[in-house]
């Protein structure tokens, strides 16, 4: 069993920017502006916990995460993990980190080959691994599908269907092999991009308390997206809320549920419906006005301030920094100055 | 029949590919044409390039009409149309058969690269594909059959280079469409080099539309050769093959009172071609039943 260590920080994220160029022209281009996908962001992630990261469509959730496995070579920041800075490290170094980080993804129909077997699937982690020399201890074919085999059980399906394709499967039975995939490497965190947001919510509590018992048996640490607050509610230690690239608010996830304070977090949290039908109807919503802004503009105030219900004239030029609140509570916004 | 692995994506398509008619027909002509044009031979009852005399007098038998020594009668030298019917098969299919492989393994490559690693490569390469298409083959062909001795090589190889160009765009259409996809970003998630996530998921994942493409692919190049060689800059004789032995008719006498002479390999020509477009219609629909 793993031994809670407390307060030991895993990740690291420091003023992480991660922009997409915008390009025109004919065979030379011209940079002609950038997508801001994610602008600027620092958090850290203790070893154990979760981090649920929430936000609407295009805030740049899973941008980050896949910055942060560095999929995406981030603009400039770092992401610290275990030490090593991965923004940096020479590519040796960055495969051995990829051991310890893995990912599950959003649509269980898209993150599965459709040509390979189950059995393939999981155990491709693993091949690679062994053919570049890098498992920790030395593995041969047979230990290789002992594992999978092993894999297969720890998430729930049976290990007969090893030989069957992903198509064969129902959308939980896929997210499951897609769990036995990143836990193959035994890594250390789980980046999971949406893990459950296209799945029935009767499967997604099934995948949510797979997640949690994998957790608690295998020390794993999560970044977990999901735009669906119940979900980050249940399955999060602390939770990031972004707007527009920016992380607006991070704290304790009973704190933030309890006593929200960025206007926006506000909002959202008033846009959730109650399922008990007395609170429900007495339920105050906070109506945003307008769309969200494009992520193309670069801002000289802060992100919401268009939205905002509470904007000040200082909001419009400066950038709210992340107040402390205490009780591990920080928010983005001048209000709390 | 265990041809491919149960329920795997070719176990489905093969299934589907049964039950269009059309298709099998399709395949089933082709196949009889592969198989006339492997056993030559054994078919033809006489050599392709014999020159037959009439009996008796020093003289070609030129223009016979179909008797029973001569199936299909005579061409303009004498020699048995039946006979070169036959052994134009072979070479009408080995030229459509090595340009489009060479077309293929072109096309593929550059499409793979040009789709998975984008940016400069791309921009380059698709700029000669621009070009290439562009290209005038007609007079490429004529231009090179005036300076070197024609060869069936040269014709192979002029088919293959001019038509990689429509391969390589569907494998790039194709790539970017795969690319993004999830599974690519967990091989990547999980260490692959590019070199594995090219051929271990891209092509595996690509391989229905490039074998469509094969089939249409080989379906032109036996039309081009036809007109390559009908222009007489393609297969030489006395090389027998559908294109050449159309040359015939360019006569007019012979267009219009000879036709065994150009019916037969005008209709074996539309034939293998119409088969293996349908063989290629039944494999499209059989790789994407969704439509």
């Amino acid at each position: 069993m793993y031994k809670k260590d407390e307060k030991k920080i895993l990740l690291e994220v420091v003023d992480l920017k991660q922009h997409f160029p915008i390009e025109t022209g004919f065979i030379f281009k011209k940079q002609v502006g950038a997508v801001r996908a994610v602008d600027g962001i620092s958090f850290t992630v203790n070893s154990g916990e979760t981090l649920g990261i929430v936000g609407e469509s295009g805030c740049g959730k899973s941008t980050t995460v896949r910055s942060i496995a560095q999929l995406y070579k981030p603009t400039s920041g770092s992401v610290v993990f275990d030490g090593l800075d991965l923004v940096n490290a020479p590519k040796n170094e960055m495969l051995k980190a990829r051991k310890n980080i893995q990912m599950i993804f959003q649509d269980p129909y898209a993150s599965l080959d459709p040509r390979m077997t189950v059995r393939t699937i999981i155990g491709e982690p693993l091949d690679i691994y062994m053919r570049r020399g890098l498992l920790d201890e030395p593995m041969d074919k047979e230990m290789i599908e002992k594992r999978v085999e092993d894999l297969m059980e720890r998430v729930g399906l049976n290990r007969a269907f090893k030989n069957r394709y992903p198509h064969e499967f129902s959308g939980g039975q896929r997210q499951r092999i897609g769990i036995a995939r990143a836990l193959a490497l035994n890594p250390k965190i789980i980046l999971a991009d949406e893990p459950v947001s296209a799945l029935d919510v009767s499967i997604q509590s099934q995948i949510l308390n797979l997640l949690s018992d994998l957790q608690k048996d295998l020390g794993l640490t999560y970044v977990f997206i999901a735009h669906d607050l119940a979900v980050i509610e249940y399955i999060s230690t602390r939770v990031a809320v972004m707007y527009l690239g920016k992380i607006v608010e991070l704290s304790k996830s009973s704190e933030l549920y309890h006593n929200p304070l960025h206007p926006y977090t506000k909002a959202l949290l008033s846009a959730a419906p109650i399922p008990d039908p007395v609170i429900e109807r007495k339920r105050q919503r906070i109506i945003l006005t307008g769309d969200v802004p494009s992520p193309n503009k670069e801002h000289k105030g802060c992100y919401f301030y268009e939205r905002c219900p509470m904007r000040m004239e200082k909001c419009a030029t400066n950038i709210p920094p992340m107040h402390a609140m205490g009780n591990d509570h920080a928010v983005a916004c001048w209000l709390y100055e | 029949m265990t041809l491919f692995k149960k329920n795997s994506f070719y176990d489905f398509a093969y299934k589907r590919f049964k039950k269009n008619k059309l298709a099998v027909i399709g395949a089933a002509v082709t196949l009889l044409f592969v198989v006339m044009a492997i056993f030559a031979p054994l078919i033809a009852p006489y050599e392709p390039s014999e020159f037959f005399f009439v009996e008796g007098q020093n003289v070609y038998n030129k223009y016979a009409p179909p008797s029973d020594g001569h199936l299909l009668g005579t061409d303009s030298l004498g020699r048995d149309v039946f006979s070169r019917l036959i052994y134009g098969a072979r070479v009408t299919m080995m030229v459509a058969l090595l340009a489009v492989s060479i077309s293929t393994v072109i096309g593929t490559f550059i499409g793979l690269i040009t789709g998975y690693f984008g940016k400069l490569v791309d921009a380059i390469f698709m700029r000669i594909v621009d070009i290439v298409i562009s290209f005038p083959v007609l007079f490429l062909l004529i231009s090179i059959s005036t300076i070197m001795k024609p060869s069936i090589w040269i014709v192979i190889f002029a088919i293959g280079f001019v038509s990689w160009t429509s391969t390589a765009r569907l494998v790039r259409g194709e790539v970017l469409r795969v690319k993004q996809l999830d599974y690519i970003v967990a091989a990547n998630a999980c260490g692959s080099s590019s070199l594995k996530i090219i051929l271990k998921h891209i092509l595996p994942n690509i391989l229905a539309p490039i074998m469509v493409q094969i089939t249409i692919g080989t379906a032109q190049a036996i039309l081009m050769e036809a007109s390559l060689s009908f222009l007489g800059v393609g297969v030489q004789q006395p090389t027998p093959s559908w294109g050449n032995m159309l040359m015939d008719a360019q006569k007019l006498l012979v267009l219009r009172d000879m036709p065994w002479i150009w019916i037969p390999p005008g209709i074996v020509n539309l034939l293998l071609v119409l088969a293996i477009y349908f063989v290629g219609d039944g494999l499209r629909d059989a790789f994407d039943p969704k439509q």
